[in-house]
């Protein structure tokens, strides 16, 4: 999983512009206070260029994203946050809603914290700040008219493998608001994200596409394993620890993979690739998590349990 | 795979497993909800590829992805996998795709100045001069297989024999664009920023990747690459 940076002299878009009262209203900013140990700006990623070796990224939990920018009045693709294991604060220089969604975390406004809504009417000037979560490790934030940053290859999203899309988020970056939108009245009691709560999680699959390379054990025991997510977990992949599987090393030309693919290293402990996954790999993939449960699998920390259950 | 794939995919009286799907000598392989890989067997990825593109129902693809020996399918919508499987099929089995097959592709001159810092030692291990090297690789017609490894990293098939080689034992750090290099029987251009384990025997001016640039890819899959050397 290796991370290589960005281009030089790519940067987040920032705005250090003095006040000008004859140019009508001050630009509507989300400036980063405090930054966490791994946030990044998101959409729904470059999908259609996995042939040009261009991951698709995006969110890691693509529902509750989503919902975050449905819960903001934004289209879904509109640009967010994703806050990995909390510890971002930020201030809007105009009042606006935003949608806290994904893992969820103390948040507090101006150090008085708030109930777990997941929409907040946050006033110009006061600092919002997401603490570690309680469950689950992604935290969606969007701003109702969304953010704007720079777009790599039609994409907003942070690509943590090729370093493709905007600079991770920094102390200190400002990012434009785009222009303010109504947000939909729904029930908010509805708007729940998914992610673990402490109990072993199970997440469906689908055999192949190179599951015959296995042997009957090996294919017994991926299902009945209760593996445990690694510290090797980022947004590439997830790797799962438990006693390995037996298939060693295979000869295998490189072929497409996909999001969700459960690749089997010589070491016999599965990768689950996730947004940011090369695409092309090299190792045999024995099953890919189905479209309906990925997003758990990327909500998960390491220690947690992950089983694995096949679907026909 | 549910009732209705079956049920389709048997009208098409092919051999169904629990995630295979086998006809002729075309493999389909489920690659979850949405996806299938197609072993192409006696067939080029990159030309199976071209097929598939070409179809009318390929808007309904989010990914065509060839590889080395196979190609991979992504649907938008994980409804009527079974039908895809049908069409994959047509176009890989059908009579009549043989006959016509897909345009070749393009042909791009890439110029390149031969003086990499690798070439004295890839010359040396060959047992050729440096400048046989070098013209014995600006001799060839070399073919995009695919793209991999990194954004822009076009696979490019036809190193003749005598310039085989494995790659780096020990791959460097960070490659810059338009680094030409070769390992195996394939030569690439670096589109930059990546690591990179093959040996490097030139360089062009030519910007191959550019991701400010729509289309940002001046390759493309089943293209035929010239190399043409120019003087420092």
């Amino acid at each position: 999983m290796t991370v290589t940076s960005a281009a030089p002299g790519r940067r987040v878009r920032t705005r250090h512009r003095p006040p000008d009262p004859g140019t009508g209203p001050e630009p509507a900013v989300l400036t980063v206070v405090q930054a966490a140990p791994a946030a990044s700006v998101q959409d729904l990623g470059r999908p259609g260029m996995a042939h040009l070796g261009v991951p698709a990224s995006g969110p890691a939990d693509r529902r509750s994203f989503r919902l975050a920018n449905r819960l903001a009045g934004n289209p879904e693709d509109t640009p967010a946050l994703e806050v990995t294991l909390g510890g971002l604060a930020i201030t809007l220089s105009t009042t606006r809603h935003v949608a806290v969604t994904g893992a969820p975390a103390p948040l507090t406004v101006d150090g008085v914290p708030v109930d777990g809504a997941p929409r907040l009417w946050l006033r110009a000037g006061s600092v919002l700040a997401i603490g570690r979560p309680w469950a689950g490790c992604r935290t969606y934030l969007a701003v109702s008219g969304g953010i704007e940053a720079e777009r790599v290859l039609g994409s907003a999203a942070r690509d943590s493998l090729t370093g493709l899309g905007p600079d991770p988020v920094r102390a200190g970056a400002e990012y434009g608001l785009g222009p303010v939108r109504p947000v939909p009245a729904i029930p908010l009691e509805l708007a729940f994200s998914i992610v673990p709560h402490g109990g072993p999680a199970t997440v469906r699959f689908r055999w192949g596409p190179r599951h015959e390379l296995f042997d009957a054990a090996d294919r017994h025991r991926l299902t009945t394993t209760p593996w445990r997510v690694s510290a090797q977990c980022d947004r590439v992949g997830a790797r799962l620890t438990g006693p390995p599987l037996a298939i060693g090393s295979v000869d295998l030309p490189s072929e497409g993979t996909v999001r969700g693919a459960i690749q089997v290293p010589p070491s016999g402990e599965p990768i689950v690739f996730l947004a940011d996954h090369p695409v092309t790999g090299g190792y045999p993939v024995i099953g890919v998590v189905t479209d309906a449960d990925i997003d758990l699998v990327g909500q998960t920390l390491p220690g947690d349990e992950l089983r694995l259950a096949p679907v026909h | 795979m549910t009732a209705a794939d079956v049920t389709s995919v048997n009208v098409a009286s092919a051999n169904v497993t629990a995630a295979n799907v086998t006809s002729g000598k075309t493999i389909l392989r489920r690659a979850g909800d949405r996806g299938w890989l197609i072993e192409c067997a006696d067939r080029h990825p990159a030309e199976v590829a071209t097929s598939i593109r070409a179809q009318p129902w390929a808007s309904g693809l989010r990914e065509v992805v060839p590889a080395t020996t196979t190609v991979l399918v992504v649907a938008e919508t994980a409804a009527g996998m079974g039908k895809l499987a049908a069409g994959l099929r047509t176009v890989l089995d059908g009579p009549g795709v043989h006959r016509t097959g897909p345009p070749p592709g393009r042909r791009i001159v890439i110029p390149v100045r031969y003086d990499g810092p690798d070439l004295p030692e890839v010359a040396e291990r060959l047992g050729l001069a440096p400048e046989e090297v070098a013209r014995r690789h600006g001799a060839g017609e070399y073919r995009v297989g695919f793209f991999g490894f990194a954004p822009g990293f076009a696979y490019l098939d036809g190193v003749p024999e005598s310039l085989r080689l494995p790659r780096l034992s020990s791959p460097r750090p960070r490659v810059a664009a338009g680094v030409v290099a070769i390992a195996g029987n394939q030569t690439v251009v670096y589109p930059g920023g990546t690591p990179g384990g093959w040996h490097q025997i030139g360089v062009t001016t030519t910007q191959l990747w550019d991701v400010t640039a729509e289309p940002p890819n001046r390759l493309a899959v089943g293209d035929r690459v010239v190399f043409e050397a120019v003087t420092p």
